[in-house]
């Protein structure tokens, strides 16, 4: 569904991504982990567009891309982004949040597709004249999640999408992505820098640092320490340390 | 003790009448490690900065006992809350981008906080401020004191942070998420660092944060609250013999590297622990 292959992206002297080369299959859910400047947001970022300054080869769903994305691209990808507060507009409603992906789409039925995106994610249809700042971060964070879901894209990239979220509501918006791909059939790339969430959500993870990707590996293996790089090793030592309070 | 709470409440004038953001909160600190554990709301920080008297100015602030080693702070004039606040007791924030003046130099902030609670010169105070960037463990404290907020990684502001705190010599140190907005390599960093100090330095330490594994591995003692209350409080030791179903729930949905579950348990929230 996806590959990349040799991806590059510098900002000014600096090369921020350095020929990172994957594949994520149809329906599959692939993680990237490494730390801040790592690169790991950048991957997305040239993936959906949002930054056309890369070199290298992308392709989703056999159409190689350019640095301009198509209007159908924008409608088969969509991505969700750390904090919910950010990324809804503020002085619009949901309402209008979620028709306006319909709009630029020219897609039918906006009525239905609204309650149905809501119903989808588990709010009440209540919510849907409220503005974000009524909402809690996550009903919000389902709200970006809806939204993005609206024009029925393919692939979703997700963007540290429960990092701003108390853990009772990250259980629930892990759970609700889990549900989604199953009932439609999407193609996750989720970006965090919390294993046990990439390992929870993700079949293959990739581990990031300074701009490389220095192991790719199963999330079994990930679980288990049947990792190859010491940076890897260092960063699940670090998750394991702090959920473990027992051993020490 | 150094800190004694008794029955605190913290309340806010709300459209509908006064709300409760703390209600009976009892606590006790000595020379220890104390974790207070909550989601978003729970009113950690709000218990933790009534110590200080830092709330919101709308805030209504009563309890049956607030004091900080002896000093009644609840009925204590301004004058009285500076010898504590900054001095007796130092206060770090989540995020040192914002609780660093951007246009002054490392070492000229720390210099100052140096200079406004022990007096002395411009220079003794220069000196001082490099000994303690030394202190918290940076190589080259020199550069550092020459460098502004914005040329340094959110590490080393965290560390800039705990080297102006630490100038008065305070007796305890109030850690607001000290480690939320740093990578898990630099948050194991700075929490040693902090763990370091207070032992060698013989302060209580109050860690607030909405990581209870994280605070339990910190800590020596735990206090968990939920909506305004101490619902449970535990030896770190003990958090997997936690009893209230609210703590054992924040336990049970983290995801783990550990063991690996099909989907993750959702807290069901009893509104009985809103009560007694």
């Amino acid at each position: 569904m996806i590959e990349v292959d040799g991806l590059s992206v510098r900002f000014g002297r600096v090369e921020a991504v350095k020929a990172l080369s994957f594949g994520v299959a149809r329906g599959e859910s692939f993680g990237i982990v490494g730390e801040s400047g790592s690169g790991k947001s950048t991957v997305l970022r040239a993936l959906s567009g949002l930054n056309p300054d890369w070199t290298g080869r992308m392709v989703i769903d056999g159409q190689a891309l350019t640095p301009h994305r198509s209007k159908e691209f924008h409608r088969q990808v969509q991505m969700v982004f750390q904090d919910p507060y950010g990324s809804l507009h503020p002085r619009q409603t949901v309402d209008r949040l979620l028709s306006e992906p319909l709009q630029v789409h020219g897609m039918d039925n906006p009525e239905r597709r609204i309650l149905r995106g809501l119903n989808e994610v588990a709010l009440p249809a209540t919510v849907r004249f409220r503005y974000p700042h009524q909402l809690s971060g996550g009903q919000r964070q389902r709200v970006a999640i809806a939204r993005a879901l609206m024009a029925e894209p393919q692939v979703l990239l997700l963007d540290e999408p429960t990092s701003a979220l108390d853990v009772s509501v990250q259980a629930e918006v892990l759970n609700l992505l889990v549900d989604l791909q199953q009932a439609r059939g999407l193609t996750y790339i989720l970006v965090s820098h919390n294993l046990a969430v990439v390992a929870h959500l993700c079949g293959r993870v990739g581990v990031m640092q300074a701009g490389e990707m220095v192991e790719l590996l199963s999330a079994d293996d990930l679980r288990a320490g049947r990792t190859q790089h010491p940076h890897t090793a260092s960063l699940r030592e670090l998750s394991i340390e702090l959920e473990e309070p027992e051993t020490t | 003790m150094l800190v004694e709470i008794r029955n605190l409440r913290v309340q806010f004038p709300t459209a509908t009448g006064l709300s409760d953001a703390v209600r009976n909160v009892s606590l006790t600190l000595g020379q220890e490690k104390l974790g207070i554990v909550g989601e978003s709301g729970s009113g950690k920080s709000l218990t933790a900065r009534s110590i200080l008297r830092l709330l919101p100015s709308n805030a209504i602030l009563s309890a049956d006992k607030l004091t900080f080693d002896t000093i009644d702070v609840l009925r204590a004039d301004e004058n009285a809350l500076r010898r504590i606040r900054g001095a007796r007791a130092g206060l770090i924030l989540q995020d040192p981008k914002y609780s660093l003046n951007p246009v002054m130099t490392a070492g000229a902030q720390i210099a100052e906080a140096w200079r406004a609670h022990r007096g002395g010169g411009r220079k003794l105070a220069e000196q001082a401020a490099i000994d303690l960037l030394a202190q918290v463990q940076i190589r080259d404290p020199k550069h550092v004191a020459g460098s502004y907020p914005h040329e340094l990684s959110g590490g080393m502001g965290q560390r800039v942070m705990i080297a102006m705190m630490l100038a008065p010599d305070p007796e305890l140190l109030i850690a607001d998420e000290p480690t939320s907005a740093l990578d898990a390599t630099v948050q194991a960093e700075i929490l040693r660092l902090i763990e370091d100090l207070v032992s060698r330095r013989g302060m209580g330490l109050i860690l607030i944060s909405h990581d209870l594994p994280l605070v339990s591995h910190f800590c020596d003692r735990v206090a968990v609250m939920y909506a305004g209350r101490i619902v449970e409080e535990l030896a770190a030791g003990d958090l997997l013999r936690a009893r209230h179903p609210y703590t054992r729930g924040l336990l049970g949905c983290l995801p783990t590297l550990g063991h690996r579950q099909a989907r993750l348990t959702v807290m069901q929230r009893d509104p009985s622990w809103l009560e007694t």
